[in-house]
């Protein structure tokens, strides 16, 4: 790991301004990216992932304003740059899957229009070469008669086939960074599946990184090489997706790995996380998950827990599960 | 490992047997259609064939679990059971006896024993009822409690299912989505139902939400001794909480086994066995995605034959002709499908 990271997102702060009051949907996150590398961003709802995400392609309209912090993409502070220089990048260096693919795609326009499109807005080149690179992109995401595909319209596609039509618009331009937020999440299993398995070869071909965000642990235990779990607004464990699933240090990632049902505890009573996630209104001053953790202490309610470096992962917990890790 | 099946689940009586129920929707030309269709355009009405000749049986106490991609059929099928759609064919007998047949105190005792829970907790609770008038309303209407004890009845509900009484004067946008899901939960039990059928029930709830609501499930199931007919999309949760598995494609059951044996010895059908193989896992080897081919055909136009064939990698030249039947293959265990001959 020599190279600069692709991303690197330090310490980002996007708060919402509303009537009610500040909603800090993201408050100091940090993780990178490396080339060729999926990080899968896990979290509930509420939990701030997808406003992260958006962030990242500077997406965030008011009330929304991203406070502080840095995006380093590539060397480039993508919070700082104009509108005309992030639309040069977005799309074309960087771009996103949503979970909805009617979202990405125009519902009146001809698949192989958009596609053109895309290609035409960040280069230079004839329309049939753009044509030729679009059919190129649709048969890379393992759409069967990718000339039929498109001429087609949207709406006479299926669900999982209109998702693989958005990731081929995603990865058209050859990306550095793709951005996906919960991409699978709408689709059956034997279709995410599929989605999955395209995801994972396309990043290891084309050397592109991925942020893949989810709420779906099982997903991303079994695609991502690391995680970062978020919280109310924050990164509360992040490491490499082996260690983090088999010994989470955190006791909100315990706790949700044990929410999660598996083969050898059926039947048995699910280990559940008492109480609910706190509103984003008025957080409390010291860890946001104290009011349902299982090992509070006092620290933990008086003051904000810094991130700590533990058995190389980053955890914001001032008791961590390390001796059940080291076991 | 601790399992809460009861023993005598095998040999229980059925509560709900179903048999060769079938549910086709027609979408009926239109007038410009029809004359089309009496000039020869060639225009026909367009059935889908839902549920196709299904035979289900649950016991009393048993949980099945009932899973399927989406267009499979599956919650067409609860919704039969429910007794929220008419069948267009076959029948449902309620401990033994034809629904159909029953009339007056019988049919409105049958209809009663059987409730549903539904998917979304946002769009199935009445926006402008208060808490205790949704899980009240149906208990006070049918006697089971009278305009007095209403209160405390409500309270008794509130409280079985893990929501605070005191917020029962509140309406359902005041809660959070987990809890939004109790109260749909609270309102099935308060007309002391015998079988629930959970039509993705916790689909649309968090993952530490969802654990939470999975354990209310099986304490109630324990202490009321309930029937499930459990129907998800999520293995993983089907899997931990059903004691037998039926496994739907395209409006026909193609599997039904104990999950145990399910999980130790393998599905038999090879739907089946890719559904089973592609659910994610916390597993802690990376694995390679090896996805089955295509998607769900169109239930409009289903392939002739076994529903399967398409997609499947051991298809023979009989599976596009003749539709396998649901056989019994081991003691409880049934699959549909011809390499079994």
């Amino acid at each position: 790991m020599s190279a600069a990271p692709t991303l690197e997102v330090d310490n980002l702060k996007t708060h919402f301004f509303t009537k009610a009051g500040v909603v800090k949907a993201v408050d100091g996150v940090s993780f990178h990216v490396n080339a060729g590398e999926i990080l899968g961003l896990v979290g509930e709802s509420g939990s701030g992932k997808s406003i992260t995400g958006f962030s990242i392609l500077g997406l965030i309209d008011p009330p929304g304003l991203i406070v502080s912090g840095a995006i380093r993409f590539k060397g480039e502070d993508l919070a700082t740059l104009n509108e005309e220089r992030l639309r040069s990048l977005r799309g074309n260096r960087i771009s996103m899957i949503f979970q909805d693919p009617m979202m990405t795609l125009n519902p009146v326009l001809r698949i192989d229009t958009q596609m053109v499109e895309t290609v035409l807005a960040h280069e230079n080149i004839g329309r049939k070469a753009a044509l030729e690179r679009a059919r190129e992109a649709l048969a890379l995401v393992g759409i069967p008669a990718p000339e039929r595909r498109l001429v087609a319209y949207p709406h006479e596609l299926s669900g999982g086939m209109r998702q693989r039509v958005a990731i081929a618009i995603a990865f058209i331009n050859k990306p550095d960074l793709v951005i996906a937020d919960e991409p699978t999440t709408a689709l059956d299993v034997t279709i995410q599946a599929q989605i999955l398995f395209e995801a994972q070869e396309l990043c290891r071909k084309t050397g592109t990184a991925m942020v893949w965000i989810t709420h779906d642990l099982a997903v991303i235990a079994a695609l991502a090489d690391r995680i970062a779990v978020m919280y109310a607004g924050r990164v509360v464990e992040a490491g490499t997706a082996d260690e983090v699933i088999a010994h989470p240090l955190h006791p909100y990632t315990h706790g949700l790995l044990g929410s999660v049902p598996t083969r050898n505890q059926r039947g048995t009573r699910l280990t559940q996380i008492p109480g609910m996630t706190p509103s984003l209104l008025n957080l409390p001053d010291g860890c946001a998950f104290a009011a349902r953790c299982p090992r509070v202490a006092q620290q933990c309610c008086e003051q904000q827990i810094p991130s700590q470096q533990i058995l190389g992962r980053s955890v914001r917990c001032c008791k961590p599960l390390v001796a059940e890790a080291v076991a | 490992m601790i399992t809460t099946v009861p023993v005598a689940v095998a040999t229980a009586a059925p509560i709900i047997e179903v048999r060769g129920l079938s549910k086709r929707f027609v979408k009926r030309l239109d007038l410009a259609g029809r004359l089309a269709a009496r000039l020869g355009s060639g225009a026909v009405e367009e059935t889908v064939h839902a549920v196709d000749h299904v035979d289900l049986t649950l016991a009393k106490g048993e949980v099945v679990g009932l899973v399927g991609e989406s267009g499979c059929g599956k919650s067409t099928l609860g919704r039969m059971i429910a007794g929220l759609l008419p069948a267009t064919e076959g029948e449902i007998l309620f401990k033994g006896q034809a629904r159909a047949s029953l009339d007056g105190e019988e049919a409105r005792a049958a209809r009663l024993a059987v409730q549903m829970i539904f998917q979304d907790p946002y769009a199935s609770l009445n926006p402008r009822s208060r808490v205790e008038d949704i899980v009240g309303e149906a208990p006070l209407l049918h006697g089971l409690t009278t305009r007095k004890g209403a209160s405390d009845y409500v309270d008794s509900m509130l409280t079985r299912v893990g929501l605070d009484p005191d917020f029962k004067r509140r309406y359902p946008h005041q809660f959070s989505g987990g809890q939004r899901s109790r109260i749909g939960i609270a309102r099935a039990l308060a007309v002391k139902p015998e079988f629930l059928v959970c039509d993705e029930a916790i689909a649309a709830l968090d993952v530490s939400i969802q654990a939470q609501v999975i354990n209310l499930f099986m304490d109630l199931r324990r202490d009321f001794n309930l029937t499930y007919l459990f129907i998800s999309h999520d293995l993983g949760v089907v899997q931990h909480i059903a004691d037998r598995i039926a496994v739907m494609y395209l409006g026909r059951i193609v599997e039904m086994a104990p999950t145990d044996e399910l999980i130790a010895k393998g599905p038999n059908h090879p739907y089946a066995r890719a559904l089973l193989a592609e659910v994610p896992r916390l597993g802690r080897e990376k694995r390679k995605f090896r996805p089955v081919k295509g998607e769900i055909p169109s239930p409009l136009n289903p392939p002739s034959g076994c529903h399967f064939h398409p997609r499947c990698p051991v298809a023979v030249a009989r599976c596009s002709i003749e539709a396998p039947k649901l056989r019994v293959i081991a003691s409880g265990r049934h699959s549909a499908c011809h390499l079994n001959d």
